[in-house]
Order: structure tokens, then sequence, then C-alpha cells
């Protein structure tokens, strides 16, 4: 296949049919339901078991209306209109009738609803007040039970009306498939699993179900304030702060209690009103009472500075000794308090005096991928123009600086060309190196969505993810991504699988490519990657006659030292198959922050301006210099490991932090940490005091998501608009203007009446974002390039009529095994894997101070194989040693399959059992990431 | 008079006829034998001309039902034999599976045929272990006979038959219910459309037909259409087994010509009349689902069209008799009992409404009936019928309702003196 884009489909002429409704004429598509029919001319038909968004179940009855000519009252929100139909939605026999239903139901209701009580949106109480219904003349009583197990949700069996509603939530909606029917007839409940509590269940409390409770049956849990209707609670469109899929939401927030009370998914969006875990009960942290409220200045009796504060070890039997967090007051007692003037005063001079003593050179900042690309854009533009360098970089270099880097290599762009939902559209899905119902919980349910729908998912990995329960799993050994894809290839070209129009007409080098996957024969393969020739063979065959095969890839195959060439294989197969540039094709590297691909996008990058600019290229220098006002570096800058590195050797001397926490997230971390303690002068700016703030010297109060407005662009190159919702707390200041503060006062004066003003500037240097104002970011957003922003989405598919190359063709650039750069041996046996889970937040920060999200995932732990247990003598939950050549920690082992025999997989979100003490920080040659998911482990019983 | 062993249950020959040899010695497998002969066309064409309507109680033309499975479709095609018989009173497919396992699944066979489906499925009753059993052993005998499987007695018609128990659920004999069971699903009814002729089994192109239903095929395909038309009325043509229970002397299942017997025939000549001193009160004759009959209708012909102007069903013919020394209030509670005890609870005026009418009906037999709970019954009734996705919801008001109506007498009496009479022969507890 290599038909480019498809025009747009025909406008197909819909049928319509014609009928009267309330004795007024109405035509709608065929296909239309009576009751859609009814509301499209204002007539609402109260309806219980009916939602919109979920298919019709029409089992409560309530919606039901006269036809004239039926031998009984039909239910309207699952009759189709027909030509001809005479419709009577509130006859005293639908009135009657209706009245009935609601007695029937209230007869088992408690006197008061928790729904009616807290968000007022009870709809079976609604209905009762509406009918006058006060008491039933039904005996009543169910006395069914509560459960509150759950840490987020209660339920209520008793006031449950079993609309099925939160059924198909769970099922349709999210994937999930927890909730169902237990017992029958009056005796029917809803149950979770096996009719276990909810909290006991598999639940993955991701919310949809009581967001789609018409009752008091299942409700959320508080958060920070009591959720109470009479409180008037303010709507604020925003998006979620967590990951990279970026969820549009509603905060609901008390303004005299300054918090936000609850969340809601925005049903007009492209996560189609859909949320997880983090982004619907992890919005707290905000108002955690560890946030900085004051700059910080370290006492004279600080220096030198010592290790990090101890503390947040839990007991063995699972006690809090210190909570979860470091020793605050502790850690806050190296720190004296100071105004802003002081503290910018010194941030600006210290940072002049290294830049004017060992030149820009010695400076560096790391800004943040949480940030807004407005934040993004002018740390970068800080950095640039008053540090005098381009030792700027960020959390991009450690997910997926290696599959932009393929990518650009390849095709000439670092994004992804299609948006994760076009999985919808795909007969076969690759999905590879990722766990996306942890990481991406949302755009999982799209592919869960489409697996149900009939496209194929094929899901490579080493670690067993729960997508793999929908789908076709393949299990490779760590680390042998590009010998599995090599003989993929090698069984197209061999069987003749390859689309020749679409190489000949849209790629290049493609000889080279062939050279070097002939050799990689399954046979050749199948030992390295542990997969069976002919398995091979037969996914091969799957993705040969596959007619749209999407590829979507997580830091499974990014963070290696073999990243680039991971990522370059599955773009070669894309190529080689024709499967870039129509609906349900493409190339999606799942980005992991929520505005990594903004940031990137901004310029946070070492070797180019925003717009991925080459800060080498003496046009586009002299481009940014125009803008800015001020001559700029010509060399690229250093990235954040050779950053580190730099500190420890010394040629680093001050650095910058903003919103990033690499004393936990940086590879080999001790060096890491030793490194920073190295250094003249750190800066950080942030909303707590970090691992890394506590060795700051000075340390500025910064603003949480919830308290800025800013843009933000996902995973899909979907720029939407965050606003502020909160005030921040104490004196914490807007991030923009800090940094505008501290340009000012390091003499390069910035005059920005507002953050839009800052977008403004940030789209009108980049090609991508240009045109693009705030007002067009409401609802869906924007999709990067948006050509025409006051009609138009932007383009979903990007290159069905060739790169943005300088041949316009897409670059074959072939792969060849190289082993990992630390090898298990007799000493260190096991392979470390490391990664994330669905509750927390990199280095929990944020979610270990998130009420709802600490309860549910509250300590360290590694995922071990049974047999590997059973070796080392150590029970599931047991404590064992994690060794490897740089450092140990000790850690709960859980027994678990998902990891494969050899394997360990860590999390790295806990400071108390850090996996990066033990991780390598060897790099990819390209993508300078780090080799996150492999290196050589001991275990042993602790 | 009443004529037996027509089309089912040819017990003349020794009993039973589970052992094939002694079937193919009665002529079993002629009608198959026939059909294989015949374009699925032509087959098709048979049922219809023979007028067959459905036994399982809605009494739909199976040949008109046969008709709806789409020709070309992309999807395989099913035959779906519905033997869950749970209706209170009915009995009659158990002896057939029992007695003439044969004849079924020569049925089901001659179905499959005709409409070109892929498997036939026998969904059985989970209490019918023993029923399931002669099946299992007859199904093997058939297969290792060449009678199903691959190439069916050398016409090259490739089909089988699965059999799957049920796990007691008056609802998975709702033919949706059955489907959503017999796909591993909860057995709860689908909304319609799509009806399973379109959309049924897997989605597939479903036929789905009452054991009796398919019984009578072989007996139709050997003789012909026109035979079987013969007998009986024109809207009501063959013949129809009657399990009658209760009162008479001599209950059982009887097969009679439609329209040739009365009621007042079938319950005093073929069962033996009442004991001593009782006589007639009441009737169920359609099965638990039906209006109840009083001894005004006794002399009504049984065939469809004659029982539903006496304002009642055919239904599955599971024909329960009282006598007078029966008492309607607390029979009325004891069906009440089992609709809300089987209701699926997935429509709400099914669910609440069959626990409610349970409640009051509780209410008037504990004593504490209120003649206000006469018009509160009378008002609800046609809050729960019709108003919901299967027709147990109507099936549970229908004997209540027309008890409340034509004995009307005996409920105010209940109330009035606290309590309905004793009841002497009914001992057994409601619960
Ligand atoms: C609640 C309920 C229970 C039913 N149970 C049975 C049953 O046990 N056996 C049966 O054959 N049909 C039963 N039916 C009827 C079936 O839905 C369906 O009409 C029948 O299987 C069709 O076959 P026929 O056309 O051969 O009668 C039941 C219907 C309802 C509503
Ligand atoms: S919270 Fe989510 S996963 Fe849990 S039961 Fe509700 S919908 Fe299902
Ligand atoms: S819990 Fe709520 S959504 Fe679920 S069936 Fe009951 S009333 Fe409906
Ligand atoms: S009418 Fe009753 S039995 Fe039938 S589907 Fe509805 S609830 Fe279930
Ligand atoms: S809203 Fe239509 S049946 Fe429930």
């Amino acid at each position: 296949m290599n038909s480019p884009l498809a025009p747009d489909a025909p406008e197909t002429a819909t049928k319509t049919v014609t009928l009267e409704i309330d004795g007024r004429s109405v035509t709608v598509p065929e296909g239309t339901t009576v009751w859609e029919a009814a509301r499209e001319m204002g007539i609402e038909i109260p309806v219980l078991c009916h939602d919109p968004v979920l298919d019709p179940v029409g089992v409560c009855r309530m919606c039901v209306v006269e036809v004239e000519g039926a031998r009984t009252l039909v239910a309207s929100c699952v009759r189709d209109c027909e030509d001809g139909l005479k419709v009577k939605t509130a006859s005293d026999a639908v009135v009657r009738n209706r009245k009935t239903l609601t007695e029937l139901l209230m007869a088992d209701q408690r006197d008061t609803s928790t729904r009616d009580e807290k968000t007022g949106d009870d709809e079976l109480f609604s209905l009762a007040r509406e009918f006058g219904i006060t008491e039933s003349r039904f005996p009543g009583g169910n006395s069914r039970p509560v459960d509150s197990s759950s840490p987020v949700i209660d339920v209520d069996h008793q006031a449950c009306i079993l609309c099925d509603r939160c059924i198909r939530a769970c099922d349709d909606i999210q994937s999930n498939w927890v909730i169902g029917r237990t017992g029958k007839g009056y005796k029917t409940r809803i149950g979770f699993d096996l009719d276990n509590p909810m909290g006991a269940s598999t639940c993955v409390e991701c919310g949809e179900c009581a967001a789609a409770c018409p009752t008091g049956a299942l409700t959320n849990k508080p958060i920070t304030v009591p959720i109470e209707a009479k409180r008037p609670l303010e709507d604020v469109d925003s998006t979620c702060p967590y990951c990279g899929v970026g969820c549009a939401l509603t905060l609901k927030v008390d303004r005299e209690e300054n918090k936000v009370v609850y969340a809601e998914g925005r049903e007009d969006s492209a996560n189609e009103g859909r949320l997880c875990v983090k982004g619907r009960y992890g919005f707290d942290y905000a108002s955690h009472a560890h946030r900085l409220t004051k700059p910080l200045i370290r006492k004279e009796s600080h220096y030198p500075k010592t290790t990090l504060t101890g503390a947040m070890q839990r007991k063995d039997d699972g006690t809090r000794k210190n909570g979860v967090y470091p020793d605050y007051d502790k850690a806050l007692s190296a720190f004296r308090e100071a105004t802003w003037e002081e503290a910018l005063d010194l941030v600006a001079s210290k940072l002049k005096g290294i830049r004017d003593e060992h030149g820009g050179g010695a400076l560096a900042g790391f800004g943040s991928a949480k940030c807004s690309n407005e934040e993004a854009y002018l740390f970068q533009k800080m950095v640039r123009t008053a540090f005098q360098t381009n030792n700027v970089d960020h959390c991009t270099r450690l997910c997926h600086a290696s599959s932009v880097a393929a990518l650009l290599e390849t095709i000439g762009s670092g994004a992804v060309t299609t948006v994760y939902a076009d999985v919808r559209n795909a007969d076969v899905a690759l999905l590879t190196g990722t766990n996306a119902t942890s990481n991406h919980p949302v755009a999982a349910t799209f592919f869960k969505e489409a697996a149900r729908n009939g496209t194929k998912l094929i899901i490579v990995n080493p670690h067993r993810p729960e997508l793999a329960d929908h789908g076709e799993f393949v299990r490779i050994k760590p680390g042998s991504d590009v010998s599995f894809y090599n003989a993929i290839m090698n069984v197209i070209l061999e069987e003749g699988l390859e689309d020749t129009a679409y190489i000949e007409q849209f790629t290049e080098n493609f000889d080279a490519l062939k050279e070097v996957i002939a050799r990689y024969t399954p046979e050749v393969a199948a030992p390295i990657c542990g997969i069976e020739p002919d398995r091979i063979r037969e996914i091969a065959r799957t993705i040969g006659a596959a007619n749209a095969m999407i590829v979507l890839w997580g830091m499974g195959i990014s963070q290696h030292v073999h990243g680039t060439d991971n990522a370059r294989s599955l773009i070669s197969l894309c190529l080689m198959t024709g499967n870039v540039g129509r609906p349900g094709t493409g190339l999606h590297p799942l980005r992991g922050q929520n505005n990594v691909q903004g940031a990137s996008d901004a310029g946070l990058i070492p070797m180019v301006f925003p717009d991925y600019q080459s800060v080498a290229d003496d046009d586009v220098r002299a481009r940014y210099e125009e803008a800015w006002g001020v001559p700029l570096d010509p060399v690229p800058g250093k990235t954040v490991v050779e950053i580190a590195h730099g500190t420890e050797e010394g040629s680093i001397k001050g650095m910058y932090i903003l919103g990033e926490n690499p004393f936990l997230s940086d590879p080999n971390v001790q060096r890491a940490r030793d490194g920073f303690m190295n250094l003249d002068f750190l800066v950080v700016q942030d909303i707590f005091l970090t691992e890394t703030a506590e060795v700051a010297d000075v340390v500025l109060p910064a603003t949480s998501y919830f308290e800025k407005t800013g843009t933000y662009t996902n995973t899909d190159r979907r720029v939407q608009l965050g606003q502020t919702a909160l005030e921040p707390p104490g004196e914490a200041r807007l991030d923009w203007q800090i940094l505008c503060d501290v340009m000012t006062r390091m003499g390069y004066e910035q005059g920005y009446a507002d953050v839009e003003d800052v977008f403004v500037e940030f789209s009108d240097l980049t090609d991508s974002y240009k045109g693009l104002r705030y007002r067009h970011l409401a609802g869906r957003g924007k999709l990067w390039p948006c050509p025409d922003p006051e009609n138009d989405e932007g383009i979903v598919v990007l290159f069905g009529d060739g790169f943005p190359t300088p041949t316009k063709r897409g670059k074959f650039s072939p792969a060849e095994v190289i082993p990992p750069a630390e090898l298990p041996d007799a000493e260190y046996p096991f392979v470390l894997n490391t990664g994330r889970t669905l509750q927390h937040w990199h280095t929990g920060s944020m979610t270990r101070r998130a009420k709802a999200l600490d309860e549910i995932n509250p300590d360290a732990f590694c995922e071990i194989h049974p047999d590997d247990l059973a070796t080392l003598g150590v029970d599931d939950g047991g404590m064992v040693r994690l060794s490897t050549r740089r450092n140990h920690i000790r850690i709960k082992a859980i027994s678990s399959t998902k990891t494969s025999k050899g394997s360990v997989f860590v999390p790295f979100h806990y400071r108390e059992a850090a996996a990066n003490l033990l991780t390598t920080d060897a790099l990819d040659p390209v993508g300078k990431i780090p080799s996150f998911k492999f290196c050589a482990l001991k275990v042993e019983k602790a | 008079m009443p004529i037996k062993n027509i089309v089912y249950a040819q017990r003349e020959h020794g009993g039973d006829l589970r052992s094939l040899d002694d079937y193919l010695a009665a002529g079993g497998y002629k009608g198959l034998e026939a059909t294989l002969g015949m374009s699925p066309d032509d087959a098709l064409y048979q049922f219809h001309r023979s007028g067959l309507r459905g036994r399982g109680g809605a009494g739909f033309p199976m040949g008109r039902k046969a008709g709806f499975l789409p020709k070309d479709s992309a999807k395989p095609s099913y035959v779906v034999c519905n033997a869950d018989e749970s209706e209170p009173g009915t009995f009659k497919d158990r002896e057939i599976m029992e007695l003439n396992p044969f004849q079924l699944i020569e049925g089901v066979t001659i179905a499959g045929f005709a409409v070109g489906a892929a498997r036939g499925y026998i969904y059985i009753r989970g209490e019918y272990e023993h029923q399931a059993r002669i099946l299992d052993e007859a199904l093997a005998a058939a297969r290792a006979d060449g009678r199903l499987g691959g190439d069916i007695m050398g016409s090259g018609f490739e089909y089988d038959i699965t059999l799957s128990r049920g796990a007691g659920a008056y609802i998975c004999g709702e033919e949706t219910g059955l489907l959503e069971s017999l796909e591993g699903k909860r057995g709860q009814p689908r909304l319609k459309p799509p009806f399973p002729a379109v959309g049924g089994l897997y989605q597939s192109p479903t036929l789905i037909n009452n054991v009796e239903t398919l019984s009578a095929l072989p007996p139709i395909m050997t003789h012909g259409a026109d035979w079987y038309a013969e007998m009986g009325t024109e809207k009501s043509p063959g013949t129809k087994i009657f399990s009658v229970s209760g009162h008479v002397l001599k209950p059982g299942n009887y097969e009679i010509v439609l329209g040739d017997t009365t009621l007042r025939e079938l319950l005093y000549d073929i069962c033996g009349g009442f004991r001593e001193g009782q006589d007639f009160k009441a009737c169920w004759v359609g099965g638990s689902s039906v209006p109840v009959l009083g001894a005004e209708h006794l002399d009504t012909p049984l065939d469809y069209e004659s029982l539903q102007e006496a304002g009642t069903f055919l239904g599955s013919a599971g024909c329960i008799v009282m006598d007078t020394s029966g008492c309607i209030v607390r029979s009325s509670l004891r069906l009440a009992h089992f609709y809300r005890h089987e209701s699926c609870g997935k429509c709400t005026p099914c669910r609440e409404g069959t626990m409610w009418m349970e409640k009051v009906l509780q209410r008037i037999v504990d004593g504490g009936g209120r003649m206000e709970d006469l018009d509160l019954l009378d008002a609800m009734f046609g809050r729960i019928s019709g108003r919901v996705l299967c027709a147990l919801a109507d099936g549970a008001v229908a004997p209540v309702q027309s008890a409340v109506e034509l004995f009307r007498d005996d409920f105010v009496r209940a109330i009035e003196k606290g309590a309905p009479e004793p009841e002497p022969m009914m001992e057994a507890p409601v619960g």
C-alpha cells in the first residue's frame, strides 16, 4: 500500500427519517434514537441507565414514551426513529409510569444520598424531587451493604439501581473489566471481580465508574477538603499534570479553601473524558504542607554540604518511622528564609560571577518537562542569553532522546507522525517497550478498545505488561530488540511482503538496509532474542499482510546504549511496509512527561533552538540573535549526563535546576550526586525541598501546575491550555516571572506583560506553532502543525506525501546488533530493568505527597520471578539486597511472572531504595541516553 | 379422542428408542435422508408448508423463522436447540430427550442442513443430568455411524452438534439469555434487535428452536409436510404434547392433535379426572406464564386460537391443574415467588416489580392484607409488563393479574378474614 493520505471520504448522503414528537415534526439521520431526536428538539426525556457516551442498554425504562399504535410504551433511548412515527414524551401514561418507577426505586434508597449531598448530581433523587415523591407506598429496604475498602471510592450497594453505567464505563471505556453483576433478580448487586471488596479487586482506581454512576452508590472519597454541594465549586478547565497523554480535565475548585476538591475528565477532548488514577485523584500534592513558601538560602553553618538527610525508611513490619519524605525539618534546618530580593540578587550575582570568570560554558541549566512551553522557552532563553551557553537540557535526555535522534535522522521530524488514538484505524498495532497501562494509562484504554474492535496488538517486551492480556505477547530477551526487528524485516524481504512502490517513491538508502538485514535470518536472530524462527516468520507475515500498521513505543526501546538503533529498526520497518502517512499507520514514541514534547519544541535541548533549529547553523543563529538581541554561543551544549560528569570534573561550576530532581533520576546517581555537591553554586527552583534542593545554595519557591496558566504539548503534538486554579502558597512565585527576574538581574532585561506574551514570542519563532494563540486551545486543543487554527484541529496524520528531509525522502538507517554496555557475569548474574508504576510519577516528589496515590502504593518494591526467589530462599514480600558494580539497595521483593527469569524490575520512584543508585551511566552514542533498562545485577537475601 | 405417539416418543418399540438400532428400526433417519436429497431451500419450504409452530412458548411459525436467516452472511450460521425447559409444569422435552434422543439429533441435523449451519448446539437445562448423559451417548453413536461429523450419510454435508449444559436459571431459557449463556457470559436477555436470526450466537445468524419443535422435523420430512399440515386446525396444524400436572389422577405427557380435544376431555378423559369429593377449580393450561382459566373454560378446544379466545395462551402446554381443595391466593404467591426469584434483574420494572408483587401477596397470605393492596396490584401490573427486555415480566404478571380478576372473591375473602383458607394439599413451604 502506498497511497498517501486518502482524500476526504466523499460525503455519503445519509438517509433521513421524519417523525413527529410531541406534535412537532422533525427530520433526523437514520439510526438516531427517539431520545436523541427529542434532545435535539430541546425535549429532555429523563434517563437513568443511559449516558450518551455509553452504548445504550435500555434496562431502567425511565425513558419510556408513547408511540402511536404500539402495544406498550417504548424505551426511547434504544428505539430508533422511523418515518411517520408519532411520539408523545410526556403523556399521562408516560408520566404515571415514570413516577411509579421512581417510587419503586426510591423504596430502597436511604433517606439521603451521598451523591445528592456531595456533588449534587444524584439523578434518582432529582427525579424523585421532580415527581414530588417523598415516601413510597411499597414495602422497601434491601439492606445491602456498604464497601469502603477502595482507597478512592465509597460503594453503597443499597443506593445502587443497577443501571449498569459503571459496568459499561469500566468495560467499554476503560477496558478494565472489573465490575459485573452478581446474584439474580432482586438480589442482584454489582460486584468487583468475583464479588470481592472493591479494594481487594483488580480495580486500578481510574474512577470512571464513579464518574458514570447516577446515584449515591459509587462516590469519590474526599481527597483534600470534603466534597459538599452546598459549597460553590468553580470549574477550571485544565489538563492533567502527569503523563504525556495530557488528559483534558475540569478541576472543581473550592476558592475559599484554595483547594482542588475533585477532578472530572472533559468530554470534549482527545481523551474523551477518560482519566486515570493520577489525573483523577492525584491533584492534592499542590496543597501539601511541605510546599515551599519562602526563598531559602543555605546557612553558613551548613557548609561544606553533607549528604542527604536520612529518614523516610519504613520499618520492616510496614509501619512508618518518619513518613515517606526526607526528614523535612532537618533538611530545612540547613537553610534560612530570605526575601525574594536577597535571594534573586544572590542567584544573579553568583551566576554572573561564574560566567564572567570562567565563561558561559561553566554554567548549565536543567529545565523541566513538567513545566509549560512558556517556561521551557524562557528557561532555554535564559541559559542561552544570560548564561551565554547552550548547556541546557532536560529529562527528554533520559526518556526519548534516542527516539528523537533516530526520527530526526531518518524522517526529519522528531515528533509522532500520528496521534495515539489512530490505533483505532490500524489492523495491527505494534506496541513495544511500553507498559502503557501504567505509564500512559488513558492511551492504553484506546489500545485495549481497539483490540476489542479487531486491531491486532503485537506486544514485544521482555517484561510482561498488562496490555499483553489484549494481544499477542512476544517476550524477547532484554536488550535484543535490534536482532528481533532485523529478523522480522529479513522475513518481510525474503517473502516479498515489502511495499515496493512506497519504498521507491518515498524512501532512500534501501540497499544499505537490505545488505545488513540479509544477515539477520530468523535462525541467526533466534538465539539472541529468544524467539523461535517460525514465530518470527509468523509475526513478520502478520505485519507484512496488514493494510495499516501503527508502531507505538516507550522507553523499553529508547533507554539502551543502542536506543537509537532500536528506534531506527522500528522506523525502517514502517518505511519498508509503507506504514507512514495514512490513517492507522505511523510512528508514535509515547512521550513520558506531560510536556516533554513541548519542552523539546521550545528548545530545551543543548543542540537546538526552538523548533529544532541547530545552534551550529550560522543562519539560524543569526535569526535568534536578532530575535533575542544578544550574541549566542555557536557550540552545541552538553547533555544531562555529560553535565553531571562536568560537575564531577569541575568544568561545570554553577547550575540552575528548575523542577527536576537529578538526585534520584540520574543514572548511577551516587556519582551524579557527588558531582553536584562539587558545584560552586546551585540554585533549585521547585515546589518541594526535593533531594536535589536539599544540597542547593539557594532554593526558590515555585508555583505548582495548578497555580499557573500555560500551554502544554502532549505526546500527540497536541497543544493544550492549563489554567490557574489555585493561589500559590505563601510567597511562592510564578515560574515565568522568576526566570524573567533572574534574567533582568543578570543584565538581560525582560518585559513581558503576561504569560501569553511569552507564548506569542515563542510561537512566532517556531514554525510548527505559528499562529497559535490561547483562544484556540480550549476543548481538544490544537495539533501542531496547525495551518488554520481558527477552523481546524491541526494535522493528525503527517507525511502522506513525503518527509521534511532535504530529499523529501525517508532514509533507511540500518542497525547492527551491539551488546549492552554491561553484560551479566558470574558475580552479577541478573539483569536490572527499571521503570515506573501506575500510581507514582518519577521521583515521587508529587505522587508520594498525594494522599490516594501514596495509600495505594506506599512502599518501594521490586519484582522478581518466583523461581529466582525460590532459588534465593526469599519469600514473596521478603527483603532482598540488590547490588551492581556501583552501589546497592535493600528493597522488598514481590514475586511476579511479569519479569522473566534472571531479570529484576525496580521502579525508580523511591528515595529509600533508589533504583538509580544501581543503574549505569553508559550512554547511547547518538542520543546520549543512559541504559536504564539494562545492567548486570546481584540479588541476595537481605 | 386423543391419539398418542404420532410424532413423538414411539414407546411401542420397547419403551424407549435410546439405541440407534432401535431408532433406525422404527424408521429413524429417513427424514434426514430425504432432506439430504433435496436442496436446502426445498427443505426450508417443507418446514414452511408443514405449518409447524414453535413449541417453546411463543408459537412462532418455525419455517418462517428459519427463512429469516440471511443467506449471504459472511459469518457462519448456527442452529441452537433450546432444551432449557424450566417453565414450571413443563416436562415434555425431558421425555423426548430421555426416550428418543435420536429424533432430536436428527431434527437438529435437518434444520442445520436447511439453513446451511456450521454447527448445532443443544443447550440443556442444568438439572437434566440424566438426559444430558443420554444425549451425549446418542451424539457419540450418531458420530460413530457417520450421521454427524464430516460427510454425513455420504452426502458431503459436514455438521456436528455440541451439547452444552445450563446452570440452573430460568432466564437462560429465554432465547437471547440462552445465547449469552452459551457464549460463556452471564445469562441475561439481550436488547433486540438484532434478533437471533441475524445476530444470534456470536453475533452470527442463528436459528433457535425448542426441543419439541425440532423433533417434529424428522417425521415431517419422512412423511411429507402435507401429512403434518393435515392434522389439527388451519392455524394450529400438527400435534402437541401437553404436560399435565397437579390435581388430576393421571398426570403425564400426552400428545394430542391440536383442536381435536377440549380441556375437559384432556383433564377428565385422558387424565382420569379428580379425586373423590373434589372437582376442577383452575388451570394454567400453557405453563406458569399464562393467565389462569376457570371452570367456565373447560370446553375450550386445545389449540392456539381457541385458547387465545378464552383469554390465555397455549404457551409450552405445561398444564397445571388445581382442584377445589387448592387456594388461588397461595398459588399466586407461589408463582410470584418463582418469578421474583428468576427475574434476571436487568430491567428495573421487572426486578423491582416482581419483588414488590411478591411482598404484597405475602402480606395478604400472612394476614396483613388491605383492600388497597388489590388496587395497588392492579396499578402495578401495567407498569411491569411490556416495559422490559424480555417476556419474563409479562409471564410474571399474567398468572397473578388473571387470578385477581377471575377469582377476586377469593382475594377479598382472604383479606377480610385476615388470611386465606387453609390448604390441605399444599403444605410445601413457600421459600
Ligand atoms: C423467561 C423465558 C423463559 C423461556 N424458557 C424457555 C425454555 O425453557 N424452553 C424453550 O424452548 N423456550 C423457552 N422460552 C422461549 C424462547 O425464548 C424461545 O421463544 C423459544 O426457544 C423459541 O423456540 P420455538 O420457536 O421452537 O418455540 C422462554 C422464554 C422466556 C421469556
Ligand atoms: S475505578 Fe476504574 S478500574 Fe476500578 S472499578 Fe471503577 S472503572 Fe473499573
Ligand atoms: S453502582 Fe451506580 S452506575 Fe453502577 S449499576 Fe449501581 S447505580 Fe448504576
Ligand atoms: S424482563 Fe426481567 S427477566 Fe427479562 S431481561 Fe428484564 S429483568 Fe431480566
Ligand atoms: S434510559 Fe432508556 S431504558 Fe434506561
